[in-house]
């Protein structure tokens, strides 16, 4: 089981309570798209995403941009069994959107970024280590059902 | 993934446009990286004070921008124009290149951070790519 301490609960609880998810959702995922194009092949019906204006005005892309952030909402208020709370997610992107994992991780960082940018000063060394151990135990779970 | 035109032009645009606070995005980068990531601790044991903003980790955080500056000028030819430094951190300092990756995520967040407006996706991806290849260059000598 995940071990967190106070400080590390707390600045999940902090940064997640003050995020604007329909901001911070479509911010992430539409430069995920452009940073690194590959990731554009699961969103073929998602229409034009052939440059960064184009991407970040999608629709489609703001919508699953949200999607996305509600989905992380879980994790942050189940901290203690992240594993189980995404299960059926996994097997979800496992078996049915055929996902490679590795892409989380891509997403994660592209999220990591837009958070950093809109706390400025307020991500300190400390609250980034925190926020990305958060991401990294939400990849490996998402991960975790792939067989 | 090689670095195009655009990707070289965008680079040194915003190269010029952060170069004042180079030093500061240094020390602020690699004081992220030993505090989010304490497996890279293990290169700098030698050093008394490994916590962000200690005198070690400020000077050698402007080292490092410094030679990435210079890499912006040798965009061209980074294997040839890193060659140097690649020997060093092949035969002398040996730093698995894995943590190549891991401290040019931190300068990307800790520029995401100082140029909220100027950082964006389109920078992103040409900063990363160029991090990329000179990582690449910097392991050259490896093996």
């Amino acid at each position: 089981m995940v071990e967190w301490t106070d400080f590390e609960r707390a600045t999940i609880q902090s940064i997640f309570s003050k995020m604007d998810y329909d901001d911070v959702g479509p911010a992430a995922l539409s430069r995920c798209l452009v940073v690194y194009p590959w990731t554009q092949r699961y969103f073929g019906n998602f229409g034009n995403l052939y440059n960064a204006t184009v991407t970040a005005g999608n629709p489609m892309v703001a919508a699953h941009g949200k999607t996305v952030l509600r989905g992380l909402d879980r994790a942050v208020k189940n901290l203690d069994d992240i594993k189980a709370t995404y299960a059926e997610l996994s097997v979800l992107h496992s078996e049915k959107l055929h996902v490679d994992p590795d892409n989380f991780r891509l997403l994660a960082d592209c999220l990591t970024i837009v958070v950093a940018a809109r706390m400025g000063a307020d991500f300190t060394a400390d609250v980034q280590g925190a926020f990305q151990k958060f991401l990294a135990v939400v990849v490996s779970s998402l991960g975790r059902q792939y067989h | 993934m090689s670095l195009t035109a655009k990707d070289k032009s965008v680079v040194k645009a915003f190269w010029g446009k952060i170069s004042g606070k180079a030093d500061v995005v240094g020390a602020e980068a690699l004081g992220r990286m030993l505090t989010a990531y304490p497996q890279t601790k293990t290169y700098f044991s030698h050093w008394a004070d490994l916590s962000p903003g200690s005198a070690p980790v400020k000077k050698h955080g402007g080292v490092i921008m410094g030679a990435i500056g210079n890499a912006v000028g040798v965009i061209d030819d980074l294997v040839g124009g890193l060659s140097a430094l690649s020997d060093l951190h092949a035969f002398e300092l040996r730093v698995d290149p894995g943590n190549f990756k891991i401290l040019s995520h931190n300068i990307l967040v800790t520029l995401a951070i100082h140029f909220p407006a100027d950082f964006t996706p389109e920078v992103h991806i040409a900063v990363d790519k160029f991090l990329a290849a000179l990582s690449a260059a910097l392991a050259d000598k490896y093996r």
